[in-house]
């Protein structure tokens, strides 16, 4: 490799993700390194990257066990790709393999490496379980006693309260408040209505299920363990039925006076992998493969929940204007919108605050309000609501979709499309991409 | 894959026990791994005819140590009966009989294979010769020992003995890849097809379509024709997508999920070749369900999807391949289309009455396709597999199982792999004399013909 004339654009070649499943579902048992392996092994199948040396494979997982310390680069081993390929591990919530996105695009641009994957795996249903601190402590005591007595004597410590398993946090650690209490506030703050929820997960799975019926997902999702579509998704779902469903976030909050948000309209926790293959031009050129849109550009953003400044799951609200602007774009100027549905109150909440003018004024710093969108571009395909949300693998599927999309209809209209990426995540945070479409004429 | 049976058989107290009460002793049949050579030696060709000098001429280029009479051999690899010009049933007796003498000299899993023409409904003298062939040859299949094979080639008037398809059939039938083909009789209709040059990779610059690809016999297919050369599309259901891209991984071959029964099936596949730049040479048209129940308590639900998938689907991918057409095809040269019958559906099975149907239709499909494909220089033609040792027999009820895998010629069930390698005869380019045929490999099933 010379030193090429940098930045270079970062084109993302397709994805292959493997259909989600509902935590405990089809999937229960399985471990992390298993799912992803399985995602990559029909990603190297479909792009023929058998024995390919990549620049880089970067993944990660937000339910990690302590044991997986190279996922990833466990996980790439086994596959056929050529196994002197580096891999990374990183870590940001629900944004992580966009940040993987992010990451290999970076790399690409700078001529570090020509070539690479981004994915992102979690199993809701083998998240970690760890012990007590007070027996951790004990534990490694006793492993570092020199002799039999020391031995004994550190572990005649334990006492039977230290034996009770601590299970994954099921909440903001400076809240106590779990994400859908969140983001029940929010949905209450900004006057999100029980039907606008419903309805915007309603279309979710109407979407998703006529994209799985066209073929949408032929080359974007690979069958495994008996599944071929998303065990999430309910085609025949109906708004009577949302409607019938008791709300579950919001309930026990003095500040939220009706609660509504539903198992129906909530993403469930699922298990899950996707990846996302990306190159240079000439690197695609030398295997055959068709580029199908280019990463523009990324920003991440953190809002103040814990001072209850901002809601917890706003800040892409903040990331967005932030890219638009750098680029000279407005809001209206983008052709789809993958806008990470965690719950149907979070997309709903995100376009309030953009058409909101006291928003966009006071927390933006802008003139006046980003706008509206049309929402006849939002989430076309289905979304979280429907797919289901393994943490770490939901930008994946997201960036994967997105490209094909917007390469087909750049193919279609002749015009070059661009599409954005929101997904908010843990703690605050949000990361948000911007793609445009690439077509080889 | 030896079953439990075959196992105690073959061990010391087993053989004993079988040889004492007269039980089936299955032999351990040959294949290609274990005799890779082309013809097991020394062969003898008999025959008066000069179809019989131009095999034997053709044996002696593949460096086969060839005789033309038993006298002074201990034992005999391979006979080849060339009876091309028999005019009279008194004829059959000068020309076979030489054989009989020989039966014990025969080698274990040695090939025995005539050479004759099809009665043709002209001369009944030389019609009763013509067909008398037949009738012997099924029968000394029966008595055919330790593996051994025996099989015919009908070479239809007007094709000459060194035809592409002979020779192609003849190769196939005297090489270890025909382990479980035997009491058949083959008929090539045509001069059509070519000799193959590279006989370790006959397939070589040939792409490949196998459906139901993910598992038993399609994956064992689909590893078949890869060793012999040719480069493989493996398509299945999107649900069996991990086990397919597995397979794609090991074989370097393009994955394709569709479900061969959803609507635009045929349409999706040729969008998908065109978008890789895929044209097809070989198609083999595997995938295939069972829904066994008796015809008394047959529904819609178990008769529907079971003549869905294993012949309506054929029938929509192979119209959408052809009717690709000149501009954007999808089909090579001289397309070849396997398809996999069964024989249930050539002799029945008691509760496989819907199978049955989807597998005898796919019989009557391939002659017409094959007519249908002759303008292309294509052919098509079925490999009915009998009872095989695949996940889905292993399902079946213990002492059933047991007893089909004894009711053949050769005492065992097949493997996956003598399908495969009948399918990669089938899929060659010397086969092109072979129109609408439909091949068993079944070790001589005692059902049907």
């Amino acid at each position: 490799m010379t030193v090429p004339d940098f930045p270079r654009d970062a084109l993302i070649l397709g994805g292959n993700r493997i259909p989600f499943a509902r935590s405990g579902g089809a999937y229960a048992g399985i471990s992390n390194q298993d799912l992803l392996t399985a995602a990559l092994d029909g990603l190297v199948a479909r792009y023929g990257l058998q024995g390919a040396k990549l620049g880089e494979v970067a993944g990660g997982a937000v339910l990690k066990l302590a044991g997986d310390l190279n996922l990833t680069r466990e996980s790439a081993l086994g596959t056929p790709l050529d196994p002197r390929t580096p891999a990374i591990d990183l870590s940001r919530a629900c944004a992580t393999s966009l940040e993987t996105v992010i990451r290999v695009s970076n790399k690409i641009q700078l001529g570090q490496i020509d070539s690479g994957i981004a994915c992102g795996v979690d199993s809701a249903s083998d998240s970690p379980i760890e012990v007590t601190p007070r027996l951790r402590r004990i534990l490694h005591r006793a492993f570092a006693a020199k002799t039999a007595v020391q031995r004994v004597k550190a572990f005649s410590a334990i006492r039977p309260a230290d034996l009770a398993p601590v299970p994954p946090r099921n909440g903001e650690p400076r809240t106590g408040l779990s994400m859908g209490e969140h983001q029940a506030l929010t949905a209450a703050q900004w006057g999100i209505t029980r039907q606008a929820q419903d309805e915007l997960a309603l279309a979710s799975h109407q979407k998703l299920a006529a994209a799985y019926d066209a073929g949408f997902f032929d080359d974007l999702v690979t069958g495994y363990r008996g599944l071929s579509r998303d065990q999430n998704l309910r085609p025949d779902s109906t708004l009577d039925k949302l409607s019938t469903l008791k709300p579950v976030f919001g309930v026990r909050s003095p500040e939220v006076a009706e609660p509504t948000m539903t198992a129906g309209n909530s993403t469930p926790l699922s298990d899950g992998a996707a990846s996302v293959l990306m190159g240079t031009q000439e690197w695609a050129d030398e295997r055959g493969l068709t580029p199908l849109a280019r990463v523009v550009d990324a920003r991440s953003a953190a809002v103040d929940f814990a001072h209850g400044a901002e809601g917890l799951l706003m800040a892409p609200a903040y990331a967005v204007p932030e890219l638009l602007d750098a680029h000279g774009l407005t809001l209206q100027d983008l052709d789809i919108y993958e806008i990470h549905e965690a719950f149907a109150s979070t997309v709903l909440a995100t376009l309030a605050a953009w058409e909101s003018e006291e928003f966009c004024r006071e927390k933006l710093g802008r003139g006046g309000a980003l706008g509206a969108i049309d929402p006849d571009k939002l989430n076309v395909v289905g979304s979280s609501l429907a797919a289901g949300h393994p943490f770490a693998a939901t930008g994946g599927r997201l960036v994967a979709t997105a490209a094909k999309l917007l390469h087909q209809r750049e193919v279609e209209t002749g015009r070059v499309q661009r599409g954005l990426i929101s997904v908010c995540a843990a703690a605050g945070q949000g990361t948000v991409v911007l793609l445009e479409s690439v077509t080889d004429a | 894959m030896t079953d439990a049976y075959t196992k105690f058989v073959r061990s010391a107290p087993g053989a004993l026990l079988a040889k004492r009460v007269g039980l089936p002793r299955p032999a351990r049949l040959p294949r290609r791994g274990d005799r890779p050579g082309p013809v097991l030696g020394p062969v003898v060709v008999l025959g008066e005819s000069e179809g019989a000098d131009q095999v034997a001429h053709e044996l002696l280029g593949w460096g086969a140590d060839v005789r033309r009479r038993f006298e002074e051999l201990r034992t005999v690899g391979s006979v080849i009966l060339v009876l091309d010009e028999v005019s009279t049933p008194a004829d059959l007796g000068r020309l076979l009989l030489p054989l009989a003498g020989a039966m014990r000299t025969l080698a274990p899993g040695a090939r025995v294979v005539t050479i004759s023409r099809p009665a043709r409904g002209e001369d009944p003298a030389q019609d009763a010769a013509r067909g008398g062939v037949e009738g012997f040859l099924r029968s000394l299949a029966h008595e055919m020992r330790a593996g051994g094979t025996a099989n015919g080639i009908l070479v239809t008037d007007g094709v000459g003995p060194d035809a592409p398809g002979v020779i192609g059939t003849l190769r196939f039938l005297l090489s270890a890849r025909s382990a479980f083909v035997t009491g058949q009789l083959v008929t090539v209709a045509s001069e059509a097809g070519s000799l193959t040059e590279d006989l370790e990779q006959p397939l070589a610059g040939r792409t490949a379509l196998v459906t139901g690809a993910a598992r038993g016999i399609g994956a064992a297919i689909a590893r078949t024709l890869a060793a012999d050369g040719a480069r493989l599309v493996v398509l299945d259901v999107p649900g069996a997508g991990t086990e397919l891209s597995r397979l794609a991984n090991e074989l370097h071959a393009v994955p394709i999920q569709l479900d061969v029964t959803a609507q635009g099936a045929g349409e999706r596949l040729v969008a998908s070749l065109r978008e890789r730049g895929l044209r097809l040479d070989v198609v083999v048209l595997n995938a295939g369900i069972t829904r066994d129940k008796l015809f008394a308590n047959m529904t819609a639900e178990r008769w529907d999807p079971v003549l869905a998938v294993n012949i309506a689907s054929q029938i929509a991918l192979t119209d959408a391949l052809i009717e690709a057409g000149a501009a954007g095809a999808v089909l090579g040269a001289q397309p070849r289309v396997v398809s996999l019958s069964s024989t249930s559906g050539i002799a029945g099975n008691r509760g496989q009455t819907n199978y049955a149907a989807s597998k005898a239709g796919v019989i009557a499909f391939v002659d017409a396709l094959a007519a249908r494909l002759e303008s292309l220089g294509g052919t098509a033609n079925a490999v009915a597999p009998g009872f095989i040792e695949t996940e889905m027999t292993a399902r079946m009820p213990a002492l059933t199982r047991e007893v089909a895998r004894r009711l053949n010629s050769l005492q065992q069930g097949g493997l996956p792999a003598d399908v495969a390698e009948a399918i990669a005869f089938l899929s060659s380019a010397e086969a092109g004399g072979l129109r609408g045929e439909t091949l068993r490999v079944c070790g001589q099933n005692m059902v049907g013909r």
